[in-house]
């Protein structure tokens, strides 16, 4: 099967590591995709603040640009690797079934800009992809470099899968640590997993969003984590970028890789850690490479 | 000799019984009911006019006794034979007017009835049109009733013997009233022991009675009554027949001990070669440990032990030493026991099964089975219980004595995700809960409500005694319960995350404990256990009462009675006294001796039955029999509930259904579809006489 | 109608000893908008508002609402009792992330986050929303670029939005946005889709069907 790649604007910029981890890793292990033509941006949160029906309307663009690029197909998995992209899309599927006239008002503008919408998409986000599709067996048996001794904390976020997936429960999601469990490495028990980092508030109203990043951190690094993996580029970014500015703040000296669980798992397949992107790490895993030992132990 | 035409002349009918028909039409106002949306006085204008109608009238409430009177005097005075009252439901007056029908010399099964509420002013909003179908609904029945017939009401006896289904607080109390009266009653029980739910409770609210105390002398009193037969670790099989004669079979599961013989002395249980009791205690709710052979608590009734064949190990191995049986002096120990089955004729039962308890593994949130320390609330009831696993002291499963306890209301109930429904009970065993545990450990205790719900007696007093005792009351749903410390208090702990919607801030609370009230659904087999007694559920799962208000106990198949908490979520004090209600609607029908039998039921032309057989197979009621000797279908009309599924599948028409044969059918579509052109021809001998009260 | 009373009245410096202002509490039935539970139940799509039972889950599992001058719970009973002026001009509506963990949680079903974006449209509409205060800036930078270039790029968004609220913070966050450039995540390069003519036909057919042209003047 043949995936569309909806990559967001995102993992165009600050989080390119995720995409550059996540293709990475869908080479090593054979999945077949092809980047959707001219997506344009979901719409995020932000959008849907100001104009509801034009947020709808431009993330329906994208469902519209896939079933064109994929004519021939009856059902076209859409790979979408940013947690606010995948909720949109999802949030605007839904919305799109279950309200006629909203639906109607964006068939007729879809159709002005020569598109359609028929709802043959199916979203999925990458974990669902890997764990469900390809296999955990799968996986298992592509590991070259298991991760013995090293804790892993998922951190999922908010959107991944809340409120609309259907691949992991809402509160207490189990999907990442599969993977965790099929490379080697040790999954953390913890209970931040889906607790919000803050999103956008980290950058905009500092005083709200640092408390709730350093909470995520700090509980990590007490439940003796050595990495925490993501599968959202803008919690990635609040937890690993503004770590000297919490340290500061608090008084503090934490320090703990947090990378994309693209990364992580690229790693263990083998992958070197400048072809997943983890060049561009402030906080470098070194845990992780020294486990990985052979050519990753260079980047300690 | 009546006859009349159909307009299109393609039918000719006669009619046999009374030389002339005559028609008393009487539309209700039902108050404002119907009368704000159908104009009634057109409606019994238009009906005078119509063919076989002597008398038409509107009347402010038919069902009232002058409206009554109205139809008897009418009977006498313009020698009616046939009545149709436009008004509610056949379901609420059906009866009121064939009765009042009756008292004046007429057959009752000559009366019709039309409904105009439920099926017109109740669900429209156009007034000419409710009115219009309206008259369209009268027509059709006063077509209709041009061939009704008359029919006799059959009886038969009832069987006074009683069956009660579960042996909690309902079953018990309602099996005592009826063998009080002298009636026999056969208590059948699932579990090894009667007792049900409040035989684990430590106490009662809103007195503070033990619950052993009160209810211990009930169980035993179950046990020695002459006119009970106490089936325990057995359950219904099969329910055949009809009210007042049921036959009933019962499985009795093998306890691999001999009933009679046992007397509980427990020596067996002692003499196991697990000197150790290692397998969770089912009564305890797993807080303690059993051996492969047990009995359920102390005062467990039937005094009798029992094995699980699950863990014992001559059932997996048969390499036992088997030094049970050598400390049994009564050789009751039989471990060839097989079930039995037991067949019984009642003639009317009692379900009393009861509910369970929500499982709080379905609401995360909580971290129930995650958590060692979050109990439920019937863990805490076995926790406090000087009886229980740790002879009431409260302390936790890593062995402390909690210093702060957190009571969450509202698990599971009132909730979209879960139970829509609020459970009734919880707020009241919450605040019990809160002063034992108080009473046990002098800990802080923290209630979580969303609304306190303490309507019943002596219940507002006993929140406010709670309120006394420096229990906390926190309006607020639990967000969640986490293990994630931000302070140095929460370390080790259990955190709560609540808002505090009195004072409007979220607050964190480290507990050592955490009780979940969890909320009462129906038990998982409550729709098998409704298909076997063909009775009905509500949409939540919970056994449905024939009428919220006027017939709470009873079902919509005649017999079967229903009490307790099966019915819906309820205190032991409303468990009780529906218990009592059952037991009084089965012993007035016992009274009464007989019943009546409704005539609408099916019967087979045999002359014209083929013996396909067809029509055995499909009736839900099991009422069609087959004859060998003459190949012809026959039906118990005693069985019968007139359904109408034989007649309308019988491949050669040959079965036909009082008040349901084609020609009363035909004649009143005929009459629905006038607007479509086909109508009656005016008949000459009818005499008009429209009056308008 | 007189909101406050000066504190000074009673003779004390409220700076200094730390006083709030009084604040009259009193709601009359008159300046209530009846209207407006209808309004956001409207625009939230049906959302069952009208079922709240304030049991108050939405606040204790909102990460931020410790932050928010009136809890979410608060709010659907403000918005059910028609506190118009007070829902729409509040922080908090400014303050949810869009974490939808309450949408999650509620025991009644009702999505929350969905009845916060309706009162963030509904506030930026009506131009109540607070016009320094980041978040709404933001949003509309964020909406305005999209509508322009058909994606966003972070580099200039945040630029425009720290000169518009804060420049003081365009400062101290100047050395990490140098790393991050340095790493090649950041840059300020607007990106923009291929056929940019595509999707001004898609927004122009939303007008045309929705029958309103966005007022662009509200929007800061």
């Amino acid at each position: 099967m043949k995936y569309l790649y909806y990559p967001g604007c995102s993992l165009k910029c600050t989080g390119r590591s995720y995409e550059e981890s996540l293709l990475a890793v869908f080479k090593v292990l054979g999945i077949d995709y092809v980047e959707l033509d001219d997506w344009n941006c979901c719409g995020a949160t932000a959008y849907m603040a100001v104009d509801e029906t034009k947020a709808f309307a431009i993330a329906s663009r994208n469902l519209a640009l896939a079933e064109q690029q994929f004519k021939n197909e009856n059902e076209i998995n859409i790979i979408a690797p940013c947690s606010a992209c995948y909720m949109v899309l999802l949030k605007t599927q839904n919305f799109l079934a279950q309200n006629e006239t909203e639906l109607k008002k964006i068939k007729y503008a879809l159709k002005e800009s020569g598109l359609n919408y028929e709802g043959k998409v199916k979203i999925r986000h990458p974990l669902d992809v890997l764990v469900n599709d390809f296999g955990i067996n799968a996986i298992t048996k592509a590991v070259k470099h298991p991760l013995k001794g090293i804790r892993a904390a998922s951190y999922y976020g908010c959107q991944t899968v809340r409120p609309y997936a259907t691949f992991d429960d809402a509160r207490d999601p189990s999907t990442m640590d599969k993977i965790v469990k099929a490379i080697g490495a040790e999954p953390v028990d913890w209970p931040l997993k889906t607790r919000c980092c803050g999103a956008s508030l980290t950058g905009t109203v500092e005083q709200v969003g640092l408390p709730l990043c350093h909470s995520i951190l700090y509980e990590a690094i007490k439940k003796r984590a050595d990495v925490i993996i993501t599968s959202c580029p803008l919690c990635q970014f609040n937890l690993e970028c503004y770590q000297t500015k919490i340290n500061k703040k608090y008084n503090q000296d934490l320090h703990i890789g947090v990378i994309y669980f693209t990364q992580l798992l690229g790693l263990a397949l083998g992958i070197l850690p400048p072809e997943l992107g983890m060049n561009r790490l402030f906080v470098k895993p070194e845990s992780v490479y020294k486990s990985v030992g052979g050519g990753a132990a260079i980047y300690v | 000799m009546f006859t009349n035409l159909w307009e299109e002349g393609q039918l000719f009918m006669s009619n046999t019984y009374g030389s002339t028909l005559r028609i008393g039409f009487y539309v209700c106002h039902c108050g404002h009911n119907i009368a704000s949306l159908v104009d009634v006085v057109d409606v019994q204008k238009y009906v005078a006019a119509l063919p076989g109608v002597v008398v038409s009238r509107d009347y402010k409430y038919m069902c009232s006794d002058p409206g009554q009177e109205l139809i008897q005097t009418d009977i006498k005075e313009y020698k009616l034979n046939r009545i149709v009252v436009a008004s509610c439901s056949p379901l609420l007056h059906e009866h009121t007017f064939r009765v009042a029908a009756e008292k004046a010399g007429l057959n009752p099964y000559f009366f019709h009835m039309v409904n105009i509420r439920e099926n017109v002013s109740w669900v429209h909003d156009d007034r000419a049109a409710a009115t219009e179908k309206a008259k369209d609904l009268a027509r059709a029945a006063i077509q209709r009733v041009f061939f009704h017939k008359p029919l006799e009401t059959k009886t038969v006896p009832v069987n006074p013997a009683v069956l009660i289904v579960g042996g909690g607080i309902s079953g018990i109390h309602a099996a005592l009233t009826i063998a009080n009266a002298g009636k026999h009653v056969y208590l059948v029980e699932r579990e090894p022991t009667i007792g049900g739910h409040m035989a684990m409770f430590d106490k009662t609210f809103p007195t503070l009675d033990c619950a052993a105390c009160i209810l211990t002398p009930k169980m035993s009193a179950i046990k020695s009554h002459p006119n009970i037969t106490l089936w325990t670790y057995s359950e219904v099989e099969k329910v055949d027949g009809f009210v007042g004669n049921y036959k009933v079979t019962v499985k009795r599961k093998p306890r691999y001990v001999i009933e009679e013989l046992c007397v509980g002395c427990m020596d067996c249980i002692e003499a196991c070669i697990y000197k150790e009791a290692k397998y969770p205690d089912e009564f305890n709710l797993g807080l303690s440990k059993r051996k492969p052979i047990y009995i359920p608590f102390p005062q467990a009734t039937p005094q009798v032990v029992l094995f699980d064949p699950e863990t014992c190990i001559d059932f997996k191995s048969h390499r036992c030493k088997k030094t049970c049986i050598e400390a049994c002096d009564r050789n009751a120990i039989d471990l060839k026991q097989t079930e039995k089955f037991e067949e019984i004729e009642v003639g009317t039962v009692i379900l009393s099964t009861g509910f369970k308890t929500f499982d709080p593994k379905l609401s995360p949130q909580y971290g129930y089975g995650k958590f060692p320390n979050v109990y439920t609330s019937l863990e805490i009831e076995r926790l406090v219980n000087a009886s229980g696993p740790t002879s009431g002291e409260v302390i936790t499963r890593d062995g402390k004595s909690p210093k702060s306890v957190g009571i969450i209301h509202c698990v599971g109930s009132r909730d979209e995700k879960t139970n829509k429904w609020c459970s009734r009970v919880c707020c009241m065993y919450s605040l019990k809960l809160a002063h034992l545990i108080k009473e046990h450990t002098d800990a802080e205790v923290y209630n979580f409500y969303i609304d306190m719900r303490t309507p019943g007696k002596g219940y507002e007093e006993f929140y406010d005694k709670l309120m006394n005792e420096g229990v906390h009351f926190i309006r607020g749903r639990v967000a969640e319960v986490t293990d994630w410390a931000i302070v140095p208090e929460e370390e080790n702990r259990l955190t709560i995350r609540v808002e505090d919607t009195l004072i409007g801030v979220v607050r964190r609370i480290p507990v050592d404990m955490i009780v979940l009230s969890v909320g009462l659904e129906p038990r998982e087999d409550a729709s098998e256990v409704r298909r076997l007694f063909n009775i009905s559920c509500s949409t939540e799962g919970f056994f449905l009462e024939r009428h919220p208000k006027l017939a709470p106990v009873s079902t919509f198949t005649d017999g079967i009675f229903i009490a307790g908490a099966c019915q819906g979520p309820k205190d032991i004090p409303d468990s009780v006294a529906q218990a009592g209600a059952a037991a009084a609607e089965a012993l007035s029908l016992i009274s009464a001796g007989n019943i009546e039998l409704e005539p609408n039921t099916a019967k087979i032309i045999e002359q014209y039955c083929s013996g396909c057989k067809s029509c055995v197979p499909l009736c839900p009621y099991s009422a069609i029999s087959f004859k060998e000797d003459v190949k012809k279908a026959f039906i118990n009309e005693a069985l019968c509930k007139g359904c109408g599924t034989c007649v309308a599948a019988c491949p050669s028409g040959s079965i036909i259904q009082n008040l349901f044969e084609d020609e009363q059918i035909f004649s009143e579509i005929d009459g629905l579809l006038k607007f479509a052109g086909i109508g009656l021809k005016e008949s000459d001998t009818a005499r008009k006489e429209v009056e308008h009260v | 109608m007189d909101k406050s009373v000066d504190v000074t009245t009673f003779a004390l410096d409220n700076a200094e000893n730390g006083y709030k202002d009084i604040e009259r509490r009193l709601k009359y039935e008159t300046e209530l908008d009846k209207d407006f539970k209808e309004k956001i139940a409207e625009i939230a799509h049906g959302e069952k508002l009208y079922s709240c039972i304030q049991c108050g889950t939405c606040s204790a599992t909102c990460p931020v609402s410790h932050y928010m001058d009136y809890t979410p719970r608060k709010i659907i009973q403000m918005v059910r009792e028609g506190f118009k002026e007070d829902v729409l001009k509040s922080a908090t509506v400014w303050l949810c992330a869009s974490c939808y963990s309450c949408s999650v949680e509620c025991p009644k079903g009702i999505k929350i986050t969905d009845v916060m974006y309706a009162l963030k449209r509904e506030a930026i509409i009506t131009g109540h929303y607070p016009k320094h205060f980041p978040t709404p800036v933001l949003a509309n930078n964020f909406f305005k670029q999209v509508l322009k270039h058909g994606r966003s790029s972070e580099g200039p968004l945040l630029l425009k939005m720290y000169l518009k609220t804060n420049p003081l913070m365009l400062f101290k966050n100047m050395k990490l946005g140098f790393n991050l450039w340095k790493m090649g995540r950041l840059s300020l390069k607007t990106e923009k889709i291929k056929n940019k003519g595509n999707l001004n036909k898609l927004l122009g057919g939303i007008e045309k069907a929705t029958g309103t042209v966005r007022k662009e003047a509200a929007v800061n």
